[in-house]
């Protein structure tokens, strides 16, 4: 692989990390929280999953990078500016109908997103897309059926979702975003084309919303930024508490 | 909810898993859970964690019908000295398996 294309590699691997990276960690803030023991045990197996997923995919960019730096220097020892995930997974958690509305737009996302990239030519990454995506496929399960339950429930778990939804949409456009990087690695045929990534998530999305009487917010204006690192206030907060150990006491082994 | 349910609690399910195909389902412990889409989405993070699981049941609690253990006694007892209901004076044919 030649230079250029390297670096497009490890940045789209660190984007698609990040996010799983961000939103586990989100996720895991509701392990003893949780609304009932068994939803705090489902946040806590997804926050893992996603943990799962992220490692693997950060693992395969030190290996593609080839320059002494292990998954956890990258996951403890960057600054916010170099984190490349969306603002929509470091939002802070919110109530159960945010998390969940955040969830679902995730997941459906990612269904598609692994699905594509089960057909990249690098078989790491191809192998790692086919078991993320059986993953995913529960963790769409486990949202859709709350939004059904919420968006369709009762007054106050209705228009709690709603407002979930509303707040959360200006966020989701930047899951679709595509650079030079995408550009450049399609190119050279390491990733097939995510351009139907966006059109397949709303189908998808109006659908559920249907059942869920959820309405579509309108179009407006949209958040982008994160995947080049520009990033909202919150992302720094949970940084300072996801790294202060590795930073406190370096080269720490556990 | 197709039935009036106290704010705070949800129905309680029981909970049965099959480990292989063609085995029994075993009754593996219970759970809380507002209808039974999401007592299966809870069983499956509850009960099969660590793998081995093929097939999940969840039944509401209160459809369980137990007999009493005060009553035990004279409910099984009865059967304990019957020797012609178990049949130990067969040999079973080494090909059989899992009996």
């Amino acid at each position: 692989m030649e230079n250029e294309t390297r670096q497009h590699f490890i940045t789209f691997l660190l984007r698609i990390a990040d996010d799983r990276l961000i939103l586990g960690h989100r996720l895991s803030e509701w392990c003893g929280h949780g609304p009932i023991l068994e939803e705090d045990i489902a946040l806590g197996n997804i926050a893992l999953d996603l943990l799962g997923q992220s490692s693997a995919l950060l693992q395969l960019g030190c290996e593609i990078e080839n320059n002494n730096r292990s998954e956890d220097d990258v996951v403890y020892l960057r600054e916010v500016i170099d984190f490349k995930n969306c603002k929509l997974v470091e939002l802070p958690k919110g109530d159960f109908a945010f998390t969940i509305a955040r969830q679902y737009f995730f997941s459906v996302y990612s269904k598609f997103l692994f699905e594509h990239l089960q057909r990249s030519s690098n078989e790491t990454l191809a192998g790692i897309s086919a078991k993320a995506k059986k993953e995913t496929m529960y963790h769409l399960r486990h949202s859709k059926q709350w939004m059904l339950r919420l968006g369709d429930g009762t007054e106050e778990s209705h228009s709690r979702l709603q407002n979930a939804v509303n707040e959360l949409w200006s966020y989701t456009s930047e899951m679709f975003f595509v650079d030079t990087v995408e550009k450049l690695l399609v190119e050279k045929n390491i990733i097939p084309s995510l351009d139907s990534l966006s059109s397949q998530w709303k189908e998808e999305i109006e659908q559920c919303f249907r059942e869920a009487t959820i309405a579509i917010p309108q179009n407006g204006f949209q958040q982008s930024g994160g995947r080049i690192g520009n990033h909202t206030e919150h992302l720094g907060h949970l940084l300072s508490e996801m790294q202060i150990l590795a930073r406190s006491f370096p080269n720490a082994k556990w | 909810m197709s039935e009036k349910q106290s704010d705070t609690e949800w129905q309680l399910w029981e909970v049965f898993a099959q480990e292989k195909t063609g085995e029994p389902h075993i009754h593996c412990g219970s759970l809380h859970a507002p209808d039974a889409e999401m007592a299966l989405q809870n069983a499956r993070d509850v009960y099969s964690r660590r793998g081995s699981v093929v097939n999940l049941w969840v039944v509401p609690s209160k459809e369980i019908h137990a007999t009493s253990p005060t009553e035990a006694g004279e409910f099984f007892e009865p059967a304990s000295d019957k020797i012609y209901r178990h049949p130990q004076f067969y040999t079973i044919p080494k090909s059989v398996k899992d009996i």
